[in-house]
């Protein structure tokens, strides 16, 4: 949408220049004040179903106004002119400009919007948009189809005429639609693909994987006993065998996780802060635990994850890891997912299952998940430290300096160990031969601008 | 020769309460006893109570005897075909499929009793006061099914599981806080009919009480639809279990019931058949068990072709 | 008749009522809301959300405005589509689960209650054995394996229908068929299993020593008398099936009602739980009405209309 755009040297004032000939789908020109509608709409306490009003918190104001009942003119975001917008943060923030990425960040348009609070509910004439292509039919539950859109500023570059999106809930069914020829993708990010095809698809050599930005990891309860002591969350954590997981059941070419951001972030946590399966080490760790703790034997603990193949599979071995490598009873207890969030949320588990797939691309994204208990923190572990540097790496403006302090962040999470990560995500697709240019991001986005089809 | 005097107190008065004198005597004890010579002509019911008794056995050894146990992962040797080892194959995790199908033999075939019992215990009292009183006391009991089948069946069982602790018997209670009702109305549609035939009148104007007319005649000439109603119990509380499963109740993994096997092998139906193959036959061979041993005592049991 | 009908109309009511209240209590209860998600929001959105939801209200203040919507039919909109009326969604999911349920039906009945026919007329013979077998087969194997096997066979393997989806009537088969297996398994358990019963009673016997020949005693009299069982199993059967099945929906990719059931409770989506539930129940309290006033058409003997049956 931004032609260009320019940052003040204190990198807290971003100026956007938007392309003149940028419309919407009625004729209206896309404007700053359509940003500036759109950002303070979701920034406005009375438009309660709002609940990624936080990724704009970055926003100088943004918190306070949905919060805390600051002023929603005092919110950092003002259309200077017609294409001008220029916006405010709190606080450098080097992450801003993929944030804007992120659909909150999306503009609507003003004149059509208000008033008309449904006027995105079904395609009519007020579904205006301004992409490469526009809804052409919404059937809930079953199909979508989009058409490629002659207005939009890019046009010449689309070449997709029309997509058709089907909503299909068996991951086996789609698959064997993509068999047949009535779908020419299946899989990640939209779907995903049944896990006992995998081997076969990868043996005839047409699956896709591209890594993703995210962490499947076991939260520790650093609560209750004995995952309180940091030795015993440390033996858990490396006694168990995540290349043999990926290998034998996920089998997407994960990669294996000893540390918190993901590579595809950071590549160098490719290494980790520990050795994958070290059962060595694992048992020293449980040794000194144990002493510690007092006790002569571990007891029974319970393993806690929501009801879904791959979790169960993957939760199944680690209690086997667990019960050979630790010589530790295991029960699991799988959960529907409303009652296990409440189960992880009231810290009534001691390992439970959780992932982060990232909304922006950026470290911070998955560091701050833990600066404070509550929130997408089961693990009730904070530091005072940890919590300490993230602050500090959110008014660093030098990136090398920046990523230093928040790498210094995580090695101090991976000392203390209150999760165990298993691996980092991957996306994995079939897509057909003649389908080109559609690339899955590490977010887990689609772009269809780019996508042709070949003879 | 002594003429013996017979005098009063050498007799003693016979003890016979009206309704006991006109009941047509003998027919109770060799009701059963017919049953039971008719039921052992009957070779196929006979071969069904066998098959029983072969998977109870092998539920008991089957495990033992393979040489494997349920829950042991050889992530290397996972999905392998059936072979000398393993006799089934293995499954996703390498475990074996014989061990974990004769555990899992125990679980649903517990399971799939325990919850007919109940059912059949539950509804056949239920359904046969309901038609055989008719009237306000049908209105009553039948309002209530109505209302526990309008509740929407899985908010029950969460429920359940927030208030009883996660174990078998919280399954079993989760499946037939519902499961008697079908029951319950089949038995009170036949008893409706039942009770205006001919010789329910007649036993009524012999006097026979309520209690007797239900369990002498209302309740055996229903037998029929009992024992069909109850022959379906077993596979639908089999598979329930297996359904209820998502919300973490019943059996808890790495044990398996035939139930859960079958719908884990399901979405690998294409690559690994043997997987869902072992344990769909043997719910399909003891449900074929069942069911000839039900229409043996059907048969057996069928008051009409005494 | 007239007496007799307003008083189960007035009972029906009742029983609605009871259903909702119980049906509220349940999902206060029940852990998690619409609202719970793996992203948790702040507390602060998190409060606003539930106000402007009217989760802050009091509870009994919440019971009265479910209870009202219940009985105007406005269940108010989706807490997790948001923006779609509850009455929308069921209004353009139910007609899927309806056309399905009918196909299933009408192959339930009409193959079942052929097969316990043949069954029961072919006592202990060849033909008694074949529909045992294949009763027991349908009994066994529930809907869900048998779907994937339909769509296996026929779909993938011959490739003679499509694959899912609900476009035309071809469409239809597969999951029709899945949903028609056990009902018609049970149903012709069921009718073998009544129909022997008749054929050996008395009026049967008479029948036949009349001179009646076999045939019209066995359809005009004995087949009335014993679909009755059937029946009583029917009403709650159709109401089920129309309003469609979470699994066969899932594998065949349909828009349907079923689904709809569990992701609503699963979701914790309050006003999309009562909507069902209350859709759910006036068909199945309607449905047992029908099969109380089919009896008596069946055997005039059958009197539900009675005070006291045993007079």
């Amino acid at each position: 949408m931004a032609e260009t755009y320019d940052v003040s040297d204190d990198l807290l004032t971003y100026t956007f220049h938007l392309r003149e000939d940028a419309v919407w789908s009625n004729g209206d020109p896309v404007t700053a004040g359509d940003f500036e509608y759109a950002w303070k709409w979701v920034l406005n306490p009375d438009n309660a179903d709002t609940d990624y009003a936080y990724q704009m918190y970055v926003i100088k104001g943004a918190q306070a106004a949905k919060e805390e009942g600051g002023s929603i003119d005092e919110v950092g975001v003002k259309a200077i002119d017609e294409k001008t917008l220029e916006v405010v943060l709190a606080q450098p923030t080097p992450y801003f400009l993929d944030l804007t990425a992120f659909y909150t960040y999306y503009p609507v348009n003003q004149k059509v919007v208000e008033g008309a609070d449904d006027w995105a509910l079904n395609v009519t004439d007020t579904y205006v948009t301004n992409g490469p292509f526009l809804i052409e039919s919404w059937k809930h539950k079953d199909q979508i189809v989009l058409k490629k859109n002659a207005d939009y500023w890019d046009a010449d570059t689309v070449k997709l005429e029309t997509i058709n999106m089907y909503m299909i809930d068996d991951e086996n069914t789609s698959l064997e639609m993509f068999n047949n020829g009535e779908l020419d993708w299946a899989g990640d990010p939209t779907d995903s693909l049944p896990l006992s095809a995998i081997p076969s698809l990868k043996a005839d050599g047409s699956l896709n994987i591209s890594p993703k930005a995210g962490v499947y990891y076991y939260a520790f309860n650093t609560e209750k006993e004995p995952f309180n002591n940091v030795n015993i969350r440390k033996a858990f954590a490396l006694a168990i065998n995540r290349e043999g997981i990926i290998q034998s059941i996920t089998q997407r070419e994960e990669i294996p996780a000893m540390a918190l951001v993901p590579t595809s972030i950071w590549e160098e946590n490719a290494e980790g802060y520990f050795k994958d399966n070290d059962l060595e080490t694992a048992k020293e760790y449980l040794a000194t635990g144990l002493e510690e703790l007092g006790l002569e034997k571990l007891p029974a603990i319970s393993l806690s994850y929501n009801t879904a193949e791959a979790h169960a599979a993957i939760a199944q071995a680690v209690q086997d890891m667990w019960r050979q490598n630790l010589g530790v009873e295991v029960t699991l207890s799988n959960e529907e997912w409303n009652v296990y969030l409440d189960s992880m949320g009231s810290g009534n588990f001691q390992v439970g299952r959780m992932g982060w797939i990232a909304d922006f691309n950026d470290a911070i994204n998955f560091i701050e998940l833990f600066q404070s208990v509550g929130g997408n923190n089961y693990t009730n572990w904070e530091s005072e430290e940890y919590s300490k540097l993230i602050e500090q790496s959110r008014t660093e403006t030098d990136p090398d300096a920046r990523k230093g302090i928040l790498r210094q962040a995580e090695a101090i999470f991976m000392e203390d160990m209150p999760i165990a990560p298993i691996y980092f995500y991957s996306n994995a697709w079939l897509s057909k031969d003649y389908v080109k240019d559609l690339e899955v991001s590490p977010l887990g986005e689609l772009q269809f601008k780019w996508v042709y089809l070949a003879e | 020769m002594e003429h013996r005097q017979l005098k009063e107190i050498d007799f003693e008065p016979l003890h016979l309460k009206q309704s006991e004198a006109e009941k047509i005597v003998g027919e109770s004890t060799s009701y059963w006893k017919d049953a039971w010579r008719r039921f052992r002509k009957n070779k196929l019911a006979l071969f069904g109570i066998i098959i029983i008794l072969l998977l109870a056995v092998l539920a008991i050894m089957g495990g033992p005897i393979s040489g494997h146990n349920y829950y042991e992962n050889q992530l290397l040797e996972a999905n392998q075909p059936p072979s000398g080892t393993h006799w089934f194959g293995t499954d996703n995790l390498g475990r074996d499929v014989f061990a974990r199908t004769w555990y899992g033999a125990q679980i649903s075939l517990f399971i799939g009793l325990m919850a007919a019992l109940i059912d059949l215990i539950i509804g056949v009292i239920w359904g046969a006061v309901a038609g055989f009183f008719g009237g306000k006391v049908d209105e009553i009991l039948m309002r209530i099914a109505d209302v526990l089948y309008g509740v929407p069946y899985l908010l029950v069982v969460i429920l359940l599981l927030v208030v009883l602790p996660q174990n078998l018997w919280t399954l079993i209670i989760a499946m037939t806080i519902t499961g008697w009702i079908n029951m319950a109305r089949i038995v009170r549609g036949q008893v409706m009919q039942l009770r205006s035939e001919e010789f329910i009148m007649a036993s009524r104007s012999l006097g026979a009480s309520n209690t007797r007319i239900l369990r002498k005649h209302l309740i055996p000439n229903s037998l029929g639809p009992i024992l069909v109603t109850l022959t379906l119990t077993i596979p639908s509380a089999i598979f329930t279990e297996s359904f209820l499963s998502f919300l973490g109740i019943g059996v808890q993994a790495p044990l398996a019931s035939w139930g859960t096997m079958s719908s884990d092998a399901l979405p690998a139906l294409q690559y690994y058949p043997n997987q869902l193959f072992f344990p769909a036959v043997f719910i399909c061979l003891t449900m074929l068990a069942f069911n000839v041993i039900g229409d043996g005592m059907r048969d057996a049991l069928d008051p009409n072709e005494r | 008749m007239i007496k007799y009908l307003l008083k189960r109309i007035g009972y029906i009511i009742l029983s609605l009522f009871l259903i909702i209240t119980v049906t509220f209590i349940l999902m206060k209860a029940a852990p998690g809301g619409p609202f719970a998600s793996e992203r948790a929001s702040t507390p602060a959105i998190e409060a606003q959300m539930n106000e402007a939801y009217g989760f802050n209200d009091p509870i009994h203040e919440q019971y009265f405005s479910y209870l009202i919507n219940a009985f105007t039919f406005d269940f108010g909109p989706s807490f997790k589509y948001v923006g779609q009326e509850v009455t929308e969604i069921i209004g353009r999911s139910f007609p899927y689960s309806l056309i399905l349920g009918l196909e299933a039906i009408f192959i339930a009945i009409s193959i079942g209650v052929l097969l316990g026919v043949i069954a029961a007329v072919k006592h202990n013979k060849f033909g008694d054995y074949l529909a045992m077998v294949i009763a027991v087969l349908g009994i066994s194997v529930p809907s869900f394996i048998m779907a994937a096997i339909l769509q296996y066979i026929f779909a993938i393997y011959l490739q003679v229908l499509p694959i899912a989806r609900f476009e035309s009537f071809a469409h239809t088969i597969l999951p029709a068929a899945a949903l028609a297996t056990t009902p018609l398994a049970f149903i012709a358990r069921l009718m073998r299993s009544s129909m022997l019963d008749v054929l050996n009673r008395d009026y049967i016997k008479t029948a036949k020593s009349k001179g009646l020949s076999e045939r019209v005693v066995t359809y005009k009299h004995a087949l009335r008398n014993a679909i009755l069982p059937v029946v009583s199993y029917l009403g709650p059967l159709v109401v089920s099936i129309l309003t469609g099945s979470f699994i066969i929906e899932k594998i065949f990719g349909i828009p349907g009602l079923g689904s709809e059931f569990v992701v609503s409770v699963t979701n914790r989506d309050y006003t999309v739980i009562m909507g069902t539930t209350v859709f759910f129940s006036v068909l199945l309290l309607v449905s047992i009405l029908i099969v109380d006033l089919i009896y008596g058409l069946i055997d005039p003997r059958i009197n539900v209309t009675s005070k006291e049956g045993n007079k």
